[in-house]
Formats: structure tokens, C-alpha cells, sequence
């Protein structure tokens, strides 16, 4: 059953995309996210300048890039993280342009970071219950009478058992996450983000620094996300990876959006291959050009030679 | 040698009036400090404006003390938010920044001769405290065991000085047990975290601040009401290091450990400073001791008592060592 809906949600996901334009910034079916003219600079260079992208909601995309691209820079923005200077985008229909990082996260955009941010003196299962929304107990006044949090609590607690369980953490319940390994920290952040309770979960590299051996699982449970009925946008530099489970890819380089499509044609995108490797690196070349170049290069050796004698 | 006049001042000290002032501006450090991480180095302030804020609306203006408390309580939460309101969205040392420099104001204001009329100068107020004394439930005479005895004004102070400080650890227990105290913890962890977890950081390291704020100032009160008299001296930068002593001591978190290591701290600078000077009167101690400066030495042993505490047990006398593990990752 499980196989099965794993095709169907994939499918779907894949059918939204099918014979959709190669272009930045090309329209999906049922976008999520929509983010127009987004521009962030830092004195006089220009980190971010995207002109139109657009998320499909149930899907899983990827945010790759060179070093250096951006892709941080405008999670932070889409996030609350950091203010654009320009620009707008929209979840949901709602604007989020200015809005801060806490209620981005309460209207259901939810994001982990590249470097883990376990809360290290509180226990695994205290990080989880801190991801539930509308807590009561969390005012002040409500909080000096337990009578008034106590059910909730237990109902939260039931629910960050379920998700322990599932990431396979629910032996660490009471470890302080500070305890935890690197892979095992990543898998926490991702339960606590799904106790928000979001519809799009934005991964900042969800790879970096997993032991590969863990590394399948967390595959798996990004997947999972998905059959959920949840999207997933994330960054990561894997490229195993981004072609294991993104259903499109988007490909930033200095700040802007150059190239959009499925994650096993992508790395062959021409303005891809320039953004990673350089734009001359082995710009095609005629006949002519490359007896040109060996020529060049021989007169050169050749000169160094006389050079040495 | 008198050991009996050293135990008795020794065990005066453990419940006594520093005791108390030092225990509850402790708590509040703790709540700030210890749970929410925030670095606020004017605790001395905020119990300055309270014990002012009450002195002044009673000697200067006049008015009744119920009047004064509540003045006093409310500049306390007035400072809270003036110094919050700016620095409480940038880093965290901007706070420690702006609140060892507004705790200085504080005092350089209540002491200057512009405004001598109002908060009296360098001598302060006295004359306020009257009514506070004329509640004093106990009949005169000395209240306590043996030579451990108070007389019926310092009793009725310490009474409502513990009474205070039991209901400020009640308050500390169920907050901190609760979902309220479990958002400050986490945001003294990693803020970034907690805000993407849909939570109103800001808001929460605002109540922390007036709430460990209100607390301290509650310390502020009795300080003036205990000496009768209040001077500007009193609430100099010390005070808030003696205060951050204490919390570190007892452990940072703990219910408890601002009461216990208040009372740890002003029993060892009693028995190690009574201790020096009956040791100098007997002449027991080399020439270079005298009656002078030992008052500069007993903090030299106080401090260095402290710093072996520090190497030895980190996490203070409740601190669980597991937690001070964690930071050295």
C-alpha cells in the first residue's frame, strides 16, 4: 500500500511537470510559493536578484547552485530571516514580504538550517513539544496554572511519540539534544519542523555533515514528506541525491535563477554546466579552432624548451 | 579568639537582610540570565529605581506608601521596556552593552546635585519607611534562638523577605515547569530556532526581562525599607556581580540556587571577614594584616574560593554536570 501511494504521489507530482517549459521562472500548475523581483544586496554586491520562480505545491524541488549562488541568502528572505530590498512573494495567495520569521513559520513555511540547530540543554522530546503551535501554556498567565496546559501537553507529547518513532529517535526521548550525533540532530530538526504542523518544509542542505549511512533514511523521509501531501523545497549540493528524490530542480548562479527542469536532464542544461564549471571551460569547438589552440599550445611548449636550453 | 561572636554573626548572615536583597535580585538574574540568556548587567538599576521610585514618592512627595510601592514598581517595568524596546532584536551583547551603561545613568541621576531636591544626592532619602513599620505585626522585643536573634523590626523585614522569596521560587517553579519557561530555555539555546518554530522570540525575552526585572526590585524595596534609608552608592555595578555570583554559584536554572548561593555568598565574606579580624586583634596573623585592609583581603579569599568552585564544579552547587558537558562539544 505504501509502494503504491509512493507512485501515485510521485506521478502526480512528476505529471504537473511534464512537457512544462525549461525556462527561469516558468509557470507551474498550482504554484505554493510565487516569488516575483526578489533583490538583496550587501553593499555593492548584489546576493539575490531573482525575477520569477514559482513552487508546485505537493512536490519535491530542488535549489542548487554553485558556492556562493545565493540559495541561503534567499531562504532566509522567503523565510523571514533576512528583509529583501525589493521584490514580493506570495504563500498561499498571502503576501509574506516583511513579514517576520515567526509568523512565516505559523502560516505553515516552515524551514531547518544548514548548520543544525538542536536546542542542546533541552531533551530530544522537549524540542519536539516546543514545535507545537497554539500552545496555551505558552502565555504567561496561563502557564502559573498547569490545570489549564496539562491535557494539551499530553495530547502534543502523544504526537511527538508518533514522530519520534517514525525518525527512529524514540529511544533518545529523554537525552539532552546536545547528545545527539550529527545525522541523528538533522532527523530531530526535521520532526520538530513537522510539529509546526507546515505545508511547505524548506531544507537548508539536509545532507551536509550525515553520515552516509543515515543518509538513506533521511532520503526516505524526505520522500515521505511528499506522500504526506506537504512540498518540499530544499538546497543541497549532493547531486546522488538531488536526482534520487526531487521531482524539479532549480538552478541558481550569482543571485539569479538561470535554469529550471527535471533533475535527470538538468546537469545537462548548457547555462548549468557554465555556471558550475565556467562558461569557456570546453566551449564546443570547430575544426579549425582546436588545430588553432594545438598549435598554440606546441609553439608555447616548444618556446619554454628553448627557454630551459 | 571569639568563635562564638564569628558563628553567631556567621548564621545572622546565612538569613539576614543582604541575604534576602541579594537572593531576590538573584532570582531575577536567573530568570534573565540563566533561563531566557539574557545578559542584562543592570539588575542594580532596576532595584535602584524601584527602592527610589518608592522613597521619593514618600519622603519627597509626600504620598502614601502603597503609592510609593506601586510607583516603584512601575518605573521598574517602564526601565524594562526602555531598555528592552532597542536592543532585545539585535545581539545579545548590545543588551549587556546598554544595561551596564543605563545602571550608571541610574545611579550618576539619583546622585547628582541638579536633582538633589527630589532623590536627595549622595545622601539619598530616609524618612519613608514608616509606614511600612507602623504594619509590623510584632510587639517589640528579640525574636529567635539564643544569641541567633533579631530585633522586632529587622524580624518583621526578614519575615516579608522570605515570604517574597518563597513565592518568587513558587512563581520560577511553575513557569519554568510549564510551556511558557520551556520557549525561554530554547530561546536561550538558539533564538533562530525557536523563531522558526512560530514563536514571538522578541515578546519572550521582553516578559523575561520585566519579570526578572519585577522581581529584583522587590529586593530594591526591602533594601531601602531594612536600612530605612536609601543612598544612590547602593546600586553601583557590584551589585549586579555580586547578584551574577550568586546565580552561578548555586547554579544557573535552578529554582533554588539563587537563594542558596545568596546565602552561601554573604556567609563566607561574614565568617571569612569576622574570622580575620578576631584573628588580627589576637595578633595572630604577620605585621602586613591590619585592621584596614583585611576588608580588601576577605575578597581575595572570597574570590578565590570562587574561582576554585568554578574549576572544580563548573556547574555551580544544583547544575547537573551533564549540561556543562554539552558546551564543551
Amino acid at each position: 500500500m505504501h509502494a503504491d501511494s509512493t507512485t501515485t504521489k510521485k506521478a502526480a507530482a512528476l505529471a504537473a511537470f511534464a512537457g512544462l517549459d525549461r525556462e527561469p521562472g516558468v509557470a507551474k500548475p498550482d504554484p505554493i510559493l510565487v516569488v516575483d523581483k526578489v533583490v538583496r544586496r550587501f553593499g555593492g554586491l548584489t546576493a539575490v536578484d531573482v525575477d520569477h520562480v514559482e513552487v508546485q505545491r505537493g512536490s519535491i524541488t530542488a535549489l542548487i547552485g554553485p558556492n556562493g549562488a545565493g540559495k541561503t541568502t534567499f531562504f532566509n528572505q522567503l523565510t523571514g530571516f533576512d528583509s529583501a530590498d525589493e521584490g514580493s512573494w506570495t504563500f498561499n495567495g498571502k503576501q509574506l514580504k516583511g513579514v517576520p520569521a515567526h509568523r512565516v513559520a505559523r502560516s505553515g513555511m516552515v524551514r531547518t538550517f544548514q548548520l543544525t540547530k538542536a536546542l542542546s540543554k533541552l531533551t530530544v522530546m522537549e524540542n519536539m513539544r516546543l514545535g507545537a503551535q497554539n500552545q496555551r501554556g505558552e502565555n504567561f498567565f496561563r502557564a502559573l496554572i498547569p490545570g489549564s496546559w496539562r491535557r494539551q501537553e499530553d495530547e502534543i507529547t502523544e504526537r511527538a511519540e508518533e514522530l519520534l518513532e517514525r525518525f527512529k529517535l524514540d529511544a533518545k526521548r529523554d537525552d539532552f539534544a546536545g547528545s545527539l550525533s550529527g545525522g541523528q540532530r538533522k532527523l530531530l530538526e526535521m520532526a520538530r519542523a513537522l510539529m509546526v504542523g507546515p505545508e511547505l518544509v524548506m531544507l537548508d542542505e539536509p545532507m551536509a555533515g550525515v553520515n552516509p549511512a543515515l543518509t538513506q533514511s533521511l532520503l526516505g523521509h524526505v520522500k515521505d514528506l511528499r506522500e504526506e501531501g506537504m512540498t518540499v523545497l530544499f538546497v543541497e549540493h549532493d547531486m546522488d541525491m538531488v536526482r534520487d528524490i526531487s521531482d524539479w530542480v532549480i538552478v541558481m548562479a550569482q543571485g539569479a535563477v538561470i535554469a529550471e527542469g527535471p533533475p535527470d536532464t538538468i546537469m545537462s542544461d548548457p547555462r548549468v554546466i557554465d555556471a558550475y564549471l565556467g562558461a569557456h571551460h570546453d566551449a564546443p569547438m570547430s575544426a579549425e579552432e582546436f588545430e588553432e589552440q594545438l598549435q598554440e599550445a606546441e609553439a608555447e611548449l616548444e618556446s619554454e624548451i628553448e627557454e630551459k636550453a | 579568639m571569639d568563635w562564638n561572636t564569628i558563628f553567631v554573626t556567621t548564621v545572622k548572615a546565612s538569613i539576614g537582610l543582604e541575604t534576602v536583597v541579594y537572593a531576590l535580585a538573584a532570582i531575577g538574574v536567573n530568570i534573565q540570565f540563566g533561563y531566557a540568556g539574557l545578559l542584562n548587567f543592570g539588575q542594580a538599576a532596576f532595584l535602584g529605581v524601584a527602592a527610589y521610585g518608592m522613597a521619593v514618592t514618600v519622603a519627597t512627595f509626600h504620598l502614601p506608601f502603597w503609592l510609593g510601592i506601586l510607583i516603584g514598581l512601575a518605573a521598574t517595568v517602564v526601565l524594562a521596556f526602555l531598555l528592552g524596546i532597542p536592543t532585545l532584536r539585535l545581539r545579545a551583547d548590545y543588551l549587556a552593552i546598554v544595561t551596564i551603561a543605563a545602571a550608571e545613568i541610574v545611579r550618576l541621576v539619583f546622585r547628582s546635585v541638579k536633582f538633589s531636591s527630589v532623590f536627595g544626592g549622595s545622601d539619598g532619602r530616609q524618612n519613608f519607611s514608616g509606614d511600612f513599620f507602623a504594619m509590623n505585626p510584632y510587639s517589640p522585643g528579640t525574636y529567635g534562638i539564643g544569641p541567633i536573634s533579631f530585633n522586632e523590626r529587622v524580624t518583621w523585614v526578614l519575615t516579608v523577605g522570605w515570604v517574597l522569596i518563597a513565592i518568587a521560587c513558587g512563581l520560577v517553579y511553575l513557569l519554568m515547569k510549564s510551556p511558557w519557561g520551556r520557549v525561554l530555555k530554547a530561546i536561550r539555546e538558539d533564538e533562530d530556532a525557536v523563531r522558526s518554530l512560530g514563536k514571538n522570540v522578541f515578546s519572550y525575552k521582553m516578559q523575561a526581562l520585566v519579570l526578572g526585572g519585577v522581581v529584583g526590585c522587590l529586593g530594591g524595596f526591602l533594601f531601602a525599607l531594612g536600612q530605612a534609608s536609601v543612598q544612590p552608592d547602593l546600586f553601583s555595578t557590584e551589585f549586579t556581580f555580586y547578584a551574577y555570583t550568586i546565580v552561578i554559584l548555586g547554579g544557573a536554572a535552578r529554582v533554588f540556587s539563587p537563594v542558596v548561593g545568596a546565602a552561601l555568598f554573604w556567609v563566607l565574606l561574614v565568617f571569612v571577614g569576622n574570622t580575620l579580624s578576631e584573628a588580627v586583634s589576637a595578633g595572630m596573623l604577620p605585621s602586613l594584616f591590619t585592621v584596614n585592609n583585611i576588608g580588601a583581603v576577605r575578597f581575595m579569599l572570597v574570590g578565590l574560593g570562587l574561582m576554585l568552585l568554578l574549576i572544580f564544579r563548573p556547574q555551580g552547587i544544583f547544575g547537573d554536570k551533564r549540561e556543562i558537558a554539552l558546551d564543551a562539544r
